[in-house]
């Protein structure tokens, strides 16, 4: 079962065209790789599927709706660049903001939210943090932080905007094996250049440069991990050099 | 100076100085963290139209200082959320005209006398009963605000993009932070005048922001820090009767500098 359909989407800003006649459909527990050159689109899709950004032509369903109708069942992490490491914030408020929007006390938490905050940071393994202040952790302990505030809300599908920027290879690793772990129940669909970690991870890719190209890559996993200086050439050559 | 107080106008000015204090310490916790201290200064120094047309159509100056900087407030939070990329552009130009109509205003009042420099430099010993009750009003409105909503703004404060994902009405919150933002500039243009109004709100806060890990705990400590250094500039500016904003600013320039001296010294010695 498909839980987000596109249809003929496209999207322009002002006179340009950013995104065209765009069509994709992601199954449930899905791990979906986007990847393209810089201004290709990526990002923007993205945000048409969060309901930031609304389409010039075609659908975006989730779950059969609008997806400002399905809020609850997205989790977002942006950009690691997008966070203010000066901003004097604990972690747990961090990840307690996963709860705003939804019914709560009008000053301080609810218990509940508390327990679902710790939860969600003992599920990334950041709960000894919890206290801490967010500008004192490193990219990709914040990273991880992000995630577990996604998972505040319980989502079924997580969309992340390369999330291992400026993270160290170290932080990558540990970022995507998160994800791994993660898409054995949620379904993941993350913007990313890291092309060697895409290829261990993901199950497609789809390669965005005004238009789109979907590429099952789960049969040639084991390909591509075995040979990996091979495997990104390979990928290559699979979406047309475009990547390059 | 025990005597002073006494004075009915020193016990205003004293408590004036406690109640922007805590108005300048939450409101500047919230400019310095959203990054809009240029636009902060841009409506402190816009507001000087508010009080050249208040001094021309004879309306209590805190009254059109208000009107007007609530008016640049709601013009800049329009200009900013449709079109940022022409946000400094913008602040600039508001900036310079609302000085201007100020000046233009003052210029032609007829047999106009006021003090021009307690507006640009403060005159807290000019604290009125009326003031007073203005200040009071708006600090009360301004905890009210912080505490009720306190979840939401440091969600918009912190990732307006995430909050507005989880449905939070973040327009509206940026909106009301720069209309509070306004309306506490006014207030504090009685303490310090409008040339050193940013002074207030970002000196105590910047040492907040250091002391602190949560923004309540930031805000909480900003107030306290900037009531020490407008009660003590206060004491200055009355003892050697130099104009009270100078004072202040100056008295927490020191203490900022003490303060980093101090931080530097405990780096090196770790």
């Amino acid at each position: 079962m498909n839980i987000i359909d596109i249809k003929n989407l496209t999207f322009s800003y002002e006179k340009d065209i950013i995104l065209e006649d765009i069509n994709l459909h992601i199954k449930k527990k899905e791990f979906l790789a986007i990847i393209g050159p810089n201004g290709g689109g990526k990002s923007t899709l993205l945000k048409l599927m969060l309901g930031i950004e609304k389409t010039t032509a075609g659908t975006i369903k989730i779950f059969g709706e609008r997806p400002s109708k399905n809020l609850t069942s997205i989790g977002y992490v942006p950009q690691n660049t997008n966070v203010n490491t000066n901003f004097p914030i604990k972690v747990i408020e961090v990840v307690m903001m996963g709860h705003v929007g939804q019914k709560r006390p009008m000053i301080g938490y609810k218990k509940e939210e508390i327990t679902c905050a710790m939860n969600s940071l003992k599920q990334v393994s950041m709960e000894k943090y919890a206290h801490k202040k967010i500008g004192s952790l490193s990219g990709g302990q914040r990273q991880r932080v992000m995630i577990a505030r996604s998972l505040c809300s319980h989502p079924q599908i997580l969309l992340l905007d390369e999330p291992t920027s400026n993270i160290d290879a170290t932080g990558q690793k540990e970022v995507y094996k998160l994800l791994k772990e993660l898409n054995k129940s949620i379904t993941i669909v993350v913007v990313s250049h890291d092309l060697s970690i895409i290829l261990e991870y993901a199950t497609n890719v789809l390669h965005i440069n005004k238009k789109a190209t979907f590429h099952d890559i789960s049969k040639k996993r084991k390909f591509f991990t075995k040979q990996e200086h091979f495997c990104e050439v390979e990928l290559l050559q699979m979406i047309g050099n475009k990547h390059a | 100076m025990l005597d002073a107080l006494s004075y009915e106008f020193i016990q205003n000015a004293i408590i004036a100085g406690i109640l922007v204090s805590i108005a300048s310490g939450i409101i500047g916790s919230l400019i310095v963290v959203n990054r809009m201290v240029f636009l902060a200064g841009g409506i402190a120094h816009t507001s000087y139209g508010g009080i050249g047309l208040a001094v021309y159509f004879g309306i209590p100056i805190f009254l059109g200082a208000s009107l007007f900087s609530v008016a640049a407030a709601l013009l800049i939070a329009f200009v900013t959320l449709n079109q940022r990329e022409r946000t400094d552009t913008f602040i600039g130009l508001i900036w310079a005209v609302g000085m201007a109509i100020g000046i233009l205003f003052v210029d032609i009042t007829p047999g106009y006398n006021v003090d021009l420099m307690s507006y640009l430099f403060g005159s807290i010993l000019a604290v009125s009963r009326e003031d007073l009750w203005f200040m009071y009003t708006l600090v009360f409105s301004i905890i009210i605000f912080v505490t009720f909503w306190y979840r939401d703004i440091l969600a918009v404060s912190y990732d307006s993009e995430y909050a507005l994902l989880r449905g939070v009405p973040v327009r509206f919150f940026y909106t009301l932070i720069l209309v509070f933002s306004a309306l506490t500039v006014v207030i504090a243009i009685k303490i310090v005048g409008l040339i050193l109004v940013i002074a207030l709100l970002t000196i105590p806060i910047y040492i907040a922001e250091k002391l602190s890990n949560s923004l309540y705990s930031m805000m909480f400590f900003s107030a306290i820090i900037s009531t020490i250094f407008t009660l003590f500039g206060l004491y200055i500016s009355y003892s050697y009767d130099i104009t009270s904003g100078a004072a202040i600013i100056l008295v927490s320039a020191i203490f900022l500098v003490i303060f980093l001296s101090i931080l530097k010294i405990i780096d090196n010695l770790k």
